[in-house]
């Protein structure tokens, strides 16, 4: 079955070949063992600014490769398929949520600062939104950062924040002016070692172990004014424009694994027998298979059009949220499927199964809900 | 120096093959392809000889426009130029041997680098005939003194060496129980066994620049080559399944099988 339809290019498609040459060789024999120690090395970052990978959609003066998003989608779509959510979303934060607002708003001294380093490997960024008591609901952020002189001075906590831990800086949404609710969030990107800035704790995590996610604690913490991204008070809305691609990235990575949910249970069901012959002849398992490929394809074309529109600069909020929706309900649909599928096996360790099925539980939940989703489809309907 | 390689297309081993009722050949649903991994090698090994005393690197392959897609990986990895003998239906190894021969008289490279074999039908052959042909030396199997994860092979050292005076090729052969080492003069006939080296990936830029570089278009009839086969494929079979193991309580128990069963010694 062919899956080209009009998206990607053959040039996207031999960038396709080559991330899947290196996630087989580099990273697949590996994920077993990062999954288990709760981290992927560092290096990796490195080898992947070797390889290109973390500059896709950047300029070439900070070292990108100005290839534009359709490279980057078909990285996360094969990147998913290393079998770890944790090591893809590590990875990925790196080129998405960790960097993009740095592109998108920062000063040519912030991208020299921060994202040249960022995609060459050497600095690793991180992105702060998310708050023990709150989350896409930006106005009700509660960390602040007061202005003295040439310093801001934070005060918080942020949690749940993908590579927190190992991070060399932290973009983070902080109120300047909190009697102004969603319209008084700034951006400021804070170094670590700044002091009053630490690592609270790493979190224990239901799937994506392999990544390192923490919680952030910020205490007269003094961040130089110049480190601003924008305009002072204009966070509200950097915010919702890096959501539109980290909720892209997040579809199309459900898209990626559930390709690999699916083949993986294909290869089960043709080779385990039962009652005399392969699981997959059976027509209740062949129908099962059949739909859950059909299920898999309707989330695709949905994530294919909003990643369309996104590509061409149109603003496409509904039908992202619609696609990440669709995309990361259908990925975990089809890894509880696939888990049934294997029967023992899939509740077993040594199958890579049990791993999508906590890896893809992230996905409805990851940024921005279901929930928050419909809320922002319900508002684009003008309800 | 240049070298010319090929890239042949064949079926990737990680589809399902699955043979079709009638023996006539394989089933092409769900079938995906790519470069045939032992001339993946001697295009890596091409780039890196051509790297090392500069020249062009010249790729040839044989078949419909599908094979433009094997081809551009090529050029992706760092290929100068590239052959497309345009053809439809099955060749035997001796047509693309001639074929080939004649892509050579019109290119004339220095060195023609091949897969030993293609993992579709494994014929080993066209490396040989091409020689011959050519009236050329040749080396088969060439492998690599230092190991794969080597420094030596992390700095890309090519494991085809030149002679002092540049006529002539040295290449170690993978034999059986070891290597041995050739010196042959050039122009000469090389395949590729699969431990001389680790191929590239094809980068982006390479993919991008791979865009804008020719791909010359030829066919059987305009280099005079009479493709009509002399060999057929009467029938494809699956190999038969293989039946399950058996547990034994001890080595005397093993031993007896061995001998008397499976008839090992």
């Amino acid at each position: 079955m062919n899956s080209g339809f009009g998206v990607f290019q053959e040039e996207h498609e031999a960038f396709r070949r080559t991330v899947k040459q290196v996630v087989d060789r580099e990273l697949k024999p590996f994920v077993r063992a990062w999954e288990e120690a709760e981290e992927f090395p560092l290096a990796l970052y490195r080898r992947f600014a070797e390889l290109g990978f973390l500059g896709l959609k950047y300029p070439e003066a900070y070292g990108g490769t100005d290839a534009g998003y359709l490279y980057e989608a078909v990285l996360h779509e094969e990147l998913a398929k290393c079998g770890s959510g944790g090591v893809a979303a590590g990875l990925a934060a790196q080129f998405t949520i960790g960097t993009g607002p740095i592109h998108l708003f920062g000063t040519d001294a912030q991208k020299r600062a921060f994202l040249a380093p960022a995609i060459a490997g050497q600095k690793i960024g991180a992105f702060g939104v998310t708050e023990p008591d709150a989350g896409s609901d930006v106005a009700g952020l509660r960390t602040t950062a007061r202005r003295e002189g040439d310093y801001y001075v934070v005060n918080g906590a942020k949690t749940y924040i993908t590579n927190g831990v190992r991070c060399d800086y932290v973009i983070l949404a902080v109120k300047t002016a909190p009697e102004k609710g969603h319209k008084g969030v700034s951006l400021l990107i804070v170094e670590k070692g700044t002091q009053g800035f630490t690592v609270a704790k790493k979190l224990k995590k239901l799937g994506w172990r392999a990544s390192d996610t923490a919680e952030l604690h910020f205490e007269d913490c003094r961040v130089p004014v110049t480190n601003l991204l924008g305009d002072e008070n204009n966070g509200f809305f950097q915010i919702m424009g890096n959501f539109a691609w980290e909720r892209l990235s997040l579809a199309l990575g459900a898209v990626g694994a559930a390709e690999d949910i699916l083949e993986q249970a294909m290869r089960f069901t043709r080779e385990r027998q039962a009652f005399g012959q392969a699981v997959a002849k059976f027509q209740v398992v062949r129908h099962r298979l059949a739909e859950m490929a059909t299920d898999l394809e309707c989330a695709r074309q949905l994530t294919y059009h909003a990643l369309k529109l996104h590509a061409a600069g149109e603003y496409a909020l509904a039908q992202t949220a619609m696609a990440k929706k669709v995309a990361t309900e259908m990925c975990c649909r089809l890894a509880d499927q696939a888990l049934q599928l294997h029967g023992g096996a899939g509740y077993m360790q040594e199958f890579d199964i049990e791993r999508h099925w906590r890896d893809a539980r992230l996905g409805p939940i990851g940024g921005g809900t279901s929930e928050i989703m419909n809320e922002i489809i319900a508002k684009q309907l003008g309800l | 120096m240049k070298i010319l390689v090929t890239a042949k297309r064949v079926e990737d081993p990680e589809s399902k093959i699955k043979v079709k009722p009638d023996g006539s050949g394989i089933v092409p649903e769900g079938l995906k392809y790519k470069i045939n991994p032992f001339d993946e090698i001697a295009v890596e090994e091409a780039l890196r000889l051509s790297a090392a005393h500069t020249g062009d690197v010249v790729v040839v392959s044989i078949g419909t426009k599908d094979v433009h897609e094997q081809l551009r990986h090529a050029l992706a990895m760092g290929a100068t130029k590239a052959v497309w003998v345009n053809h439809t239906g099955a060749l035997d190894q001796l047509a693309i041997a001639r074929l080939l021969q004649k892509v050579v008289e019109k290119e004339k490279p220095d060195l023609v680098i091949l897969g030993k074999q293609s993992i579709d039908d494994d014929q080993n052959q066209v490396g040989q005939y091409l020689a011959e042909f050519l009236g050329w030396s040749q080396a088969t199997f060439a492998s690599k003194v230092e190991a794969l994860d080597s420094d030596a092979e992390k700095n890309k050292q090519p494991g085809l060496k030149l002679t002092a005076d540049k006529k002539g090729l040295t290449v170690v052969r993978e034999v059986d129980g070891g290597l041995s080492t050739l010196e042959c003069s050039l122009p000469a006939v090389v395949t590729t066994d699969l431990r001389l080296n680790q191929p590239r990936y094809a980068s982006l830029p390479g993919i991008m620049k791979a865009k804008s570089k020719p791909i010359e278009e030829l066919t059987p009839a305009a280099l005079a080559v009479d493709v009509a086969p002399k060999l057929t494929v009467t029938k494809l079979s699956s190999p038969p399944a293989r039946k399950a193991g058996i547990k034994v309580a001890d080595v005397p128990a093993l031993v007896e099988k061995l001998k008397n069963e499976a008839k090992a010694f």
